[in-house]
């Protein structure tokens, strides 16, 4: 469609996500600050890092919620040009932090309204509507009901079958862990583990670090908009950094 | 040290001004009678939608009030033109009063839209009044005069309307320049930050509400005894939005938009009047479209008005030549170093118990935000609140500053229970917060957003302050504003806009207003948030520095780094409760707080 | 007063809000997609409902004309949108859309002004000629200050009312009209009491039309996603829905509530280039009985209206007006008392 592929970093195929250089203002603050980083097909990629590090920025910005300056490609397709409307019909979705549910429709309204980026109509849409309801049973369960009268964990689930109607190649996760317990946590993260074996790449931003690094395979460490330092996730489960990032004496990341 | 080229040209004016109507014809003199009439209803419009954030489709109801009252008053009952005054301007700012007590808590669309409502109303009860001469009106309305001079002219009641527009402008300036003035200029960055420096924003707006009517109603009783008649049509909706028009056209960031606006409005109308019909048969039709379309240009294209652009191209000259001027001297500007200092409240000794939290807990609906926490601070500490996302400490905040009420427990300030009680109470009381996302006016200068923080320590009322008349106390608040910024080391900037300034030097400057109110106990909401490096160190030295000199602070943060090494305890919630409470090594090495920050593997 | 007229009252408050509703949807269809408080929507039904007199006394409807400028301004305005995007490509797609598209019905209404056209194809004219209107409107003049304040976008409003009525004095004249009826006769409803086919009429529409309303939004993907832009902006764009289109659907809707509108009033009120305004004023005071964002709260506040209005003129037909703009200020009270409006940021003026 007229763009042009940025070089990518990896040697092998062109990577799904390439972020390079990317800065965005948020109001007065510039709050990411030339992060670069790369997500290959089928990973799932985590960035870590405290409050208020960036994180969410991050994402909205890739996502196309708030502008930036440098680069950003999805398979190979530059993103600057596009308005997020274009980026959800390209592949990407994005579940943000406030889940942004339509809370005044159900929740059977609220799943179908996922695909609607995909122009699905009738049978379709029903197919795709009965798979999302039997990966998340208890959004079949609440289908009538209000989006709005659902518990925290239920938002969740909700957030994420409704971008998951529009079968998305790259999902956007912004700290799916939020203000939900401990048990459900490990539900969500084990669907998200699963959504990889069914080849979706995921971009997952949390402040849990164990958690996020337990489900991933690559780690980006933010700090004060910038990117302290990355690795494999199992090895930044074991960096004594990590630790000290989140409960400062930390590295010296400004 | 003023420059004397503002002051000649002012002298300037105001001789053309008076001189004019010597030489010019009496259509023009009977233009320019219009205008300033006008200029008094748009200079209440700068002041209550510029100014204070609230726009009125009303206005010339108000003016239809005071045009009325003065009518009735000498054709039905005989009296004094003068006496017509008082009436209208009784009349017009008590309904002024009553409206405003009724409709001004209206936030957001509502407020306009009952302006709408009460203006037409208005309208349509002058239209259909018996008394009031229905659609009619009132005709010989008596011209003014002083003794026994006859000030029917067009050339004589020049100067009653250009002395009175002269004195409102004059009055309007002094207004802004002063403590009432500092928090109507406050009302545009929200109530809360209005209560928080111990002032009640539905007041303020208030008598911006009734100053704008009166202005209105001034208005409206020079119409009467201009024009020796009063109908029903020059006061409608219309006539409201054409005043509206103005204020935007002449710019609502300045007083001076008013006269421009009024000036320029009523030019163009009589140009196209002049025109129109040279163009078409129906101009009459046309000119109400030809308006509209202006108007809707006008806010697509120039939202600032002529004044906006005025300033930015004398403030873009300005820039490019530096004054000598240089670094604001205390000497400046009024600032008197040496003026007697404002009464200042008896700090508590060190360790009295300033702020205890009992069994605090804020629901949601079905969420529990804050879930029975207790602590306390005593005086001379740094304590420091901390928790990962989502544990719950702004709401822990703003259950302590009153910004939000407590569903069940206790909080108790220097003794007494504060619990209910409003923000600003408590404000007053000593007790001065900061904010996560700054609430600097940036328009206004340094030293006035820090004088805002005394506002509860000082008592200048509206006409005090627009007669000049508080002079001495505003001395006193200037030298203590610039003291507190001579203490966080902005003193030299005292006189540029604060939002020039880049967002470390901003909270810093928030601080420096908190700390105007002489407060008890300062509490900081996230003042490393966003904050680089050498600034976050900066920020820890003077908040070090501060608590030396016998402040007490209570900081909220997630920044690990930095609180760590500024507290001298701390409290650490998760989940809406309180998990541990120690220094910050007893913290650091808690296991329980290494698992809520780094997080339960999953 | 006896039951006998206040029975009738009560009819004639009924049919008044009738319209109020209709009016009332269309605005808080509006508002809650768009935040533009659309005044102008009285004077879309005003020109309806002339269009409809011009038909029947054989002229060309003026409104052609209007529509036909505004078309012309969309289209330049859109064209100088893309070209500054770099979109030149998509300039052949706009001109057909926004210049092509809104003809279709002026070129109907053309014909329909020959002689021995039947009625009811007047009727379905003056409807459609009007429905472009507002989209076109928001198009030229809403669209390009889609990101100002609510308050700058209600003066917008404001004086685009101001700018349609001066239209309307110069297309329509200062006569006022009325048309012929839709319906004619009466209905016996036992005990003596009659009520007109027309106020049956008004009543029947809105209670089909507003059942329309909410299966179109209960049924149809396009009526959801313009309900989930009302609730949620940032969600509508993060499953692909754009506001701008959801706005465009939510002003022609209105629109053609508005064509709707006036040619169910046309015969029962003298219509004038200006009766727009107070019928829309009041359909705003019903609206926001039901706070701008709540249908039943807006159905409940039409009947409310309706019926003040109705029994307030028995009292002081001059007053009846002043009356219902004064109810606004207790249903505002009780509002922001029972539901404290959430501190928005105010916006520091450009200067």
């Amino acid at each position: 469609m007229g763009a042009v592929p940025l070089q990518g970093l990896s040697m092998s195929a062109v990577p799904l996500l390439e972020v390079r250089d990317l800065h965005v203002a948020y109001g007065q603050v510039e709050a990411v600050r030339g992060v670069s980083l790369v997500l290959e097909k089928g990973q799932i990629v985590s960035v870590i890092g405290p409050n208020g590090a960036g994180k969410t920025t991050l994402l909205a910005a890739v996502m196309g919620l708030l502008p930036a300056r440098g680069g950003l490609a999805f398979d190979g397709t530059d993103l600057g040009p596009l308005d997020v409307e274009a980026r959800v019909e390209r592949g990407m979705t994005l579940v943000p932090e406030q889940r942004e549910l339509f809370g005044e429709l159900s929740v059977r309204d609220n799943l179908l309204l996922g695909a609607y980026a995909r122009r699905l109509r009738g049978a379709t849409l029903k197919t795709r509507l009965d798979a999302v309801c039997a990966r998340f049973p208890r959004l079949a369960e609440r289908a009538t009901q209000r989006a709005d009268t659902l518990s925290g964990g239920e938002r969740q689930m909700l957030a994420l079958g409704r971008a998951l109607m529009s079968q998305p190649r790259l999902l956007l996760l912004d700290e799916p862990s939020l203000g939900l317990a401990p048990l459900i946590v490990r539900d969500i993260l084990t669907i998200v583990r699963g959504l990889r074996d069914e080849g979706v790449s995921i971009l997952l931003v949390e402040q849990n670090a164990r958690a996020a690094l337990d489900s991933s395979d690559h780690g980006y460490v933010l700090e004060t908009g910038e990117i302290a330092f990355a690795g494999a996730s199992h090895e930044l489960a074991r960096d004594p950094r990590v630790q000290a990032t989140y409960l400062g004496g930390g590295s010296d990341g400004a | 040290m003023r420059a004397t080229a503002p002051r000649v040209a002012v002298a300037v004016g105001v001789a053309a001004f008076a001189l004019a109507p010597l030489f010019l014809g009496s259509f023009t003199v009977s233009l320019l009678n219009d205008i300033g009439i006008a200029a008094l209803v748009a200079l209440g419009l700068v002041l209550l939608t510029g100014v204070g954030g609230a726009t009125s489709f009303g206005q010339a109801a108000f003016v239809g009030i005071g045009a009325y009252a003065t009518a009735w008053l000498t054709t039905a009952h005989g009296l004094s033109p003068w006496l017509g005054l008082l009436f209208a301007l009784l009349l017009s700012g008590a309904s002024a009063l009553v409206i405003g007590a009724v409709t001004l808590r209206l936030g957001g669309h509502f407020l306009p839209l009952s302006t709408i409502a009460w203006g037409l109303s208005i309208a349509i009860v002058f239209g259909n009044l018996e008394s009031l001469g229905r659609h009619s009106g009132i005709p010989n309305v008596p011209a003014l005069s002083l003794g026994p001079w006859s000030l029917a002219d067009p050339r004589a009641v020049y100067y009653v309307i250009w002395i009175a527009t002269g004195a409102a402008c004059w009055f309007a300036r002094n207004l802004l320049d002063s403590r009432p003035g500092r928090a109507m200029r406050s009302l545009r960055g929200g109530s809360t930050l209005l209560a928080s420096v111990g002032a009640d924003a539905v007041r303020v707006r208030l008598v911006l509400f009734v100053v704008a009517a009166l202005l209105a109603g001034l208005a409206g009783w020079l119409y009467a005894h201009k024009n020796r008649f009063v109908s029903p049509s020059p006061f409608d909706v219309r006539a409201s939005i054409e005043y509206l028009l103005m204020a935007v056209a002449g710019g609502l960031g300045q007083l001076g938009g008013a006269v421009v606006g009024a000036a320029v409005v009523l030019l163009l109308k009589n140009e196209l009047q002049d025109l129109l019909p040279l163009l078409s048969q129906r101009a009459a039709q046309i000119e109400a479209v030809a308006f509209a379309v202006l108007f809707i240009g006008l806010l697509h294209f120039a939202r600032a008005g002529v004044m906006g652009y005025a300033v930015r191209w004398w403030r873009a000259r300005r820039a490019r030549a530096p004054s000598a001027a240089g670094a604001a001297s205390a000497a400046s500007d009024g600032v008197v170093a040496d003026a007697p200092p404002l009464p200042r409240r008896a700090l508590p000794a060190r360790g009295t118990r300033l702020l205890e939290v009992e069994g605090a807990t804020r629901r949601f609906g079905g969420l529990v935000a804050v879930n029975d926490v207790s602590f306390a601070v005593d005086a001379g500490e740094i304590v420091g609140l901390i928790g990962p996302n989502g544990a719950g400490k702004s709401t822990m905040f703003n259950l302590l500053t009153c910004t939000l009420p407590l569903t069940a427990g206790r909080v108790r300030f220097l003794g007494d229970d504060i619990t209910g009680r409003r923000q600003r109470d408590v404000a007053r009381r000593g007790l001065a917060r900061t904010f996560q996302h700054v609430k600097l006016r940036p328009q206004m200068s340094l030293l006035d957003n820090v004088a805002l923080g005394t506002y509860a320590r000082t008592g200048a009322g509206v006409l005090r302050a627009g007669l000049r008349l508080d002079r001495a106390e505003e001395r006193r608040v200037r030298a203590e504003a610039w003291r507190q910024l001579e203490r966080i080391g902005l003193a030299a900037r005292a006189h540029e806009a604060a939002g020039s300034l880049p967002l470390g030097t901003q909270r810093t400057l928030e601080i420096a207003r908190a700390l105007a109110a002489d407060p008890v106990l300062l509490v900081l909401d996230e003042p490393a948030a966003g904050l680089r490096r050498l600034e976050k160190e900066a920020l820890g030295e003077l908040l070090k520095r501060l608590r030396d000199e016998g402040v007490t602070i209570l900081i909220v943060e997630h920044d690990m780094d930095f609180v760590m090494k500024l507290v001298d305890r701390l409290v650490v919630m998760n989940f809406g409760q309180k998990l541990v409470e120690g220094s910050p090594a007893q913290v650091r090495s808690d296991a329980r707080v290494q698992d809520a920050y780094l997080g339960a593997a999953a | 007063m006896t039951w006998d007229i206040a029975a009738i009252l009560a009819m004639d408050g009924l049919a008044n809000g009738a319209v109020y509703l209709l009016a009332g949807l269309g605005l808080v269809l509006v508002f809650s997609v768009t935040r533009v408080v659309f005044v102008p929507f009285g004077d879309v039904a005003a020109f309806s409902a002339l269009s409809l007199a011009a038909f029947e006394a054989g002229r060309t409807p003026p409104t052609i004309g209007l529509v036909a400028t505004l078309a012309v301004l969309a289209v330049i305005v859109e064209v100088a949108s893309l070209v500054r995007r770099g979109e030149a490509r998509r300039i052949a797609r706009a001109a057909a859309l926004w210049g092509a598209l809104p003809l279709v019905p002026c070129a109907l209404a053309w014909l329909a002004a020959r002689p021995g056209v039947p009625a009811p194809l007047h009727v379905a004219s003056a409807v459609l000629l009007v429905v472009p209107i507002a989209p076109l409107l928001a198009r030229v003049v809403f669209q390009p200050i889609a990101d100002a304040s609510v308050l700058v976008l209600l003066i917008v409003a404001l004086a685009l009312h101001f700018l349609l009525s001066g239209l309307g004095l110069l297309f329509f004249g200062p006569e006022g009209s009325r048309t012929a009826p839709l319906a004619s006769g009466t209905l016996e409803l036992g005990g003596g009491y009659t009520v007109s086919g027309q106020v049956l009429l008004m009543v029947l529409s809105a209670l089909v039309l507003s059942a329309l309303f909410f299966l179109v939004f209960e049924r149809t993907i396009a009526g959801k996603a313009l309900r989930a832009t009302a609730v949620n902006r940032v969600g509508a764009r993060l499953v692909g829905i754009r506001p701008a289109r959801t706005a465009l659907l939510a002003y022609g809707s209105a629109s053609l509530l508005g064509g709707l509108i006036g040619v169910l009033i046309a015969p029962v009120t003298t219509m004038y280039y200006d009766s727009g305004f107070i019928i829309g004023l009041k359909a705003f005071v019903a609206a926001i009985i039901g706070g701008l964002v709540s249908y039943p709260g807006t159905a409940i506040g039409a009947l409310a209206v309706g019926l003040v209005e109705s029994f307030a003129s028995f009292w002081s037909g001059a007053m009846k007006d002043a009356i219902v703009f004064s109810l606004l200020i207790p249903v505002l009270l009780l509002r922001s008392y029972a539901w404290p409006p959430a501190e928005a940021a105010e916006e520091e003026i450009d200067t």
